[in-house]
């Protein structure tokens, strides 16, 4: 069976199916209204004592963080409103409790999922939790208790709630299986806080499954087996070992250099898209910040960010950083990523349209802001500054002259920035690419954005789930694009980076260090992984191999090379 | 009764921490505390009242609280406002 693999690992156990009990609630109407009020405050407070329970658990067992969920739901259990609104229903209209909780927490429920907002489709779970936990105390249901797990076990469930996860015994869960669920649900983030793997998707495998058969389960590729062979039993075994293993080897790896088996430097950089994300930046060893994207800024607010809030956001982020660079990219909307506010006109061609620096040098108001605020943040470390989406060189020069027009005013209003600031360009539009020789005079550093130069490139959308097999970042179309954009930038003696999804693909970097790529920037969670793969390859010998690569007919035929000629 | 108008200049506006942290401030008085927005009334004690009033960063409430300790709690209210929730 095949699912989502969203936290890596090889699990092999008896399994334990975790059903929630049915809840049943009917209406009910009653005579005496003081009864149920008071048969309500009783659940409350007991179930006050669980979630309690519950978060000193978790503080104790997994961390801070994870705990603050408890203290919501302790906020909602006890909220005035919500809890006023039950005894309202109660007394209005002479009913059950347990029909009046479910009923105002539906209520609620549905307003929170109404409203376009990550944070309150969240409370909207967390009230779900909160209001069953109250019915099963009216119902006196009992629950399979995790935490009294007496043996290793692989946990198949519908879908696991913090309430499950936080009172689970995690020395006997061995991984998850469920059926709801993708990456960023509950259960992956804390299978990926405790390291341990996690298939999740499995339509229907709560019923496939009975507690105590044999799974197998494989949290990168997302593969169940049920029963298996003696045969997939010991090669498994292998892989759970070698995973080990190489995780070890990993953290092994901080702290070290990148640099290839033939002694050729690289830096090995993170994406990150909020001031938030340098704690992994730092956590996985980064060596800068090879892509700051500057639109959640923009995508967050209601109006356009102010000078001072951006400078805060960028300042923050190069201080961290400690004098590693820090590329910000200026505002990079249009296409899939809209802001409300400032009224973008509908497109045909989203993508081939007002976007990126298109909209910046249209509306110079909002760029230049943006550029005062990344100056003066070139004052606390090492920023360097990217411009999205250039397909001209009159487009470079351009936003030039309006950074300089920035420059020029912060010295006369005495304020400090470098006035080195190295200026780059994504090379992501394919006729950048193609002119890369030219357009190398005029900046700093290029960086290839690979996801848009790959969609240009192959005139693929990369959304269109019908079209999305002809998406391939292996095509020599793309590859001989990326090749000619490092030699070019090179031979001005300017450095090339990469920022797109391709940095960070163990095939291709053996290649891309092969073309003499200076800065791989990808997700901090691919950092060591991509610094151990360049500490174990030579550079000199990928780029004996270029040349036939290259004139490889398909993208299939580049892949099966690099996988037995390369990585085998 | 006590009242002031206070304009919300953090990101986040009254969501998330600035929120729980709005509703836990205003729960330590004994003071009835409201806050409005858009001419609707919300109970600044009620985590649901606050999170459905979707108040956003650059809007505009008026805290305005009754009872013994009614100054306390809006000038409380509206200082960790002003202090971004110490963000």
């Amino acid at each position: 069976m095949k699912g989502i693999g969203t936290s890596p690992g090889i699990a092999l156990g008896h399994v334990i199916v975790y059903k929630e009990p049915e809840i049943a609630v009917t209406k009910e109407q009653v005579q005496d209204i003081d009864k149920e009020i008071d048969r309500l405050e009783k659940a409350i407070k007991i179930g006050i004592k669980q979630i309690e329970n519950l978060y000193e658990k978790t503080l104790k067992n997994v961390g801070k963080e994870e705990a603050e969920i408890f203290n919501a739901h302790k906020m909602m259990i006890e909220d005035p409103e919500f809890i006023g609104d039950v005894k309202e229903t109660i007394k209005s209209q002479e009913v059950n409790a347990e029909w009046a909780v479910k009923n105002t927490a539906d209520k609620y429920i549905e307003m929170f999922e109404n409203i376009e907002d990550e944070y309150l489709r969240e409370r909207a779970l967390d009230l779900k939790d909160v209001s069953k936990r109250l019915l099963r105390i009216l119902l006196d249901i009992e629950t399979m208790d995790l935490g009294s797990l007496e043996e290793e076990s692989i946990i198949v469930a519908e879908d696991l709630t913090p309430s499950d996860t936080a009172q689970m015994n995690k020395d006997m869960v061995l991984g998850f299986v469920t059926e709801l669920g993708g990456k960023t649900s509950h259960t992956s983030i804390m299978a990926r806080t405790l390291e341990i793997p996690a298939v999740s998707g499995l339509k229907d495998i709560t019923n496939k499954v009975k507690n105590g058969d044999f799974i197998i389960i494989d949290g990168k590729e997302g593969i169940v087996l049920l029963n298996p062979s003696e045969e997939e039993i010991k090669t498994y075994e292998q892989k759970k070992k070698d995973y080990k293993e190489f995780q070890l080897k990993l953290e092994d790896m901080k702290g070290k250099e990148s640099i290839s088996k033939d002694g050729v430097k690289v830096e090995i950089a993170a994406n990150i898209g909020t001031p938030k994300d340098v704690d992994k930046v730092i956590e996985n060893d980064g060596e800068g910040i090879g892509l700051y994207r500057t639109e959640f800024l923009y995508m967050d607010s209601k109006t356009l960010p102010t000078e001072e809030e951006q400078f805060e956001a960028y300042k923050i982020v190069a201080e961290r950083l400690e004098g590693k660079p820090v590329v910000i990219r200026t505002l990079d909307v249009g296409g899939d990523k809209d802001i409300p506010y400032l009224d973008l006109p509908e497109e045909m061609n989203p993508f081939l349209g007002y976007r990126a620096i298109r909209l910046c040098l249209d509306r110079t108001d909002i760029f230049k802001t943006q550029l005062r605020a990344l100056l003066r943040a070139s004052a606390f470390g090492n920023v360097k500054i990217m411009f999205p989406m250039i397909s001209s060189i009159q487009e470079i020069r351009d936003a030039k002259k309006i950074l300089e027009e920035a420059k020029e005013e912060l010295r006369k209003e005495n304020i400090p920035f470098d006035e080195n600031i190295e200026v780059g360009i994504m090379v992501e539009i394919p006729a950048a690419a193609v002119h890369s020789d030219i357009f190398a005079k005029e900046v700093d550093f290029f960086s290839i954005g690979t996801n848009d130069l790959i969609q240009y490139t192959l005139a693929v959308d990369r959304g269109n789930q019908d079209i999305s097999y002809l998406y391939n970042q292996y095509h020599p179309g793309v590859l001989k694009l990326i090749k000619m954009t490092i030699e070019n930038g090179h031979k001005e003696g300017i450095w090339v980076g990469m920022c797109g999804e391709a940095a960070g693909d163990e095939k291709l970097i053996p290649l891309l260090l092969g073309m003499g790529l200076d800065e791989f920037s990808m997700s901090s969670s691919s950092m060591l992984r991509a610094r151990w793969i360049i500490n174990n390859t030579s550079k000199r010998e990928i780029e004996s191999m270029l040349d036939e690569i290259l004139s490889l007919p398909t993208a299939e035929d580049v892949e099966k090379f690099i996988d037995e000629k390369i990585l085998g | 009764m006590y009242k002031q108008e206070v304009t919300l200049q953090n990101e986040t506006g009254l969501h998330a921490r600035p929120a729980s942290l709005f509703v836990k401030e205003a729960s330590r008085f004994s003071a009835d505390v409201k806050v409005l927005k858009d001419g609707k009334e919300y109970n600044a004690k009620s985590i649901m009242g606050i999170l459905s009033m979707g108040a956003g960063k650059g809007d505009t409430i008026l805290i305005q609280a009754e009872g013994d300790d009614a100054k306390d709690a809006v000038e409380a209210l509206v200082k960790l406002v002003n202090d971004n929730f110490n963000e």
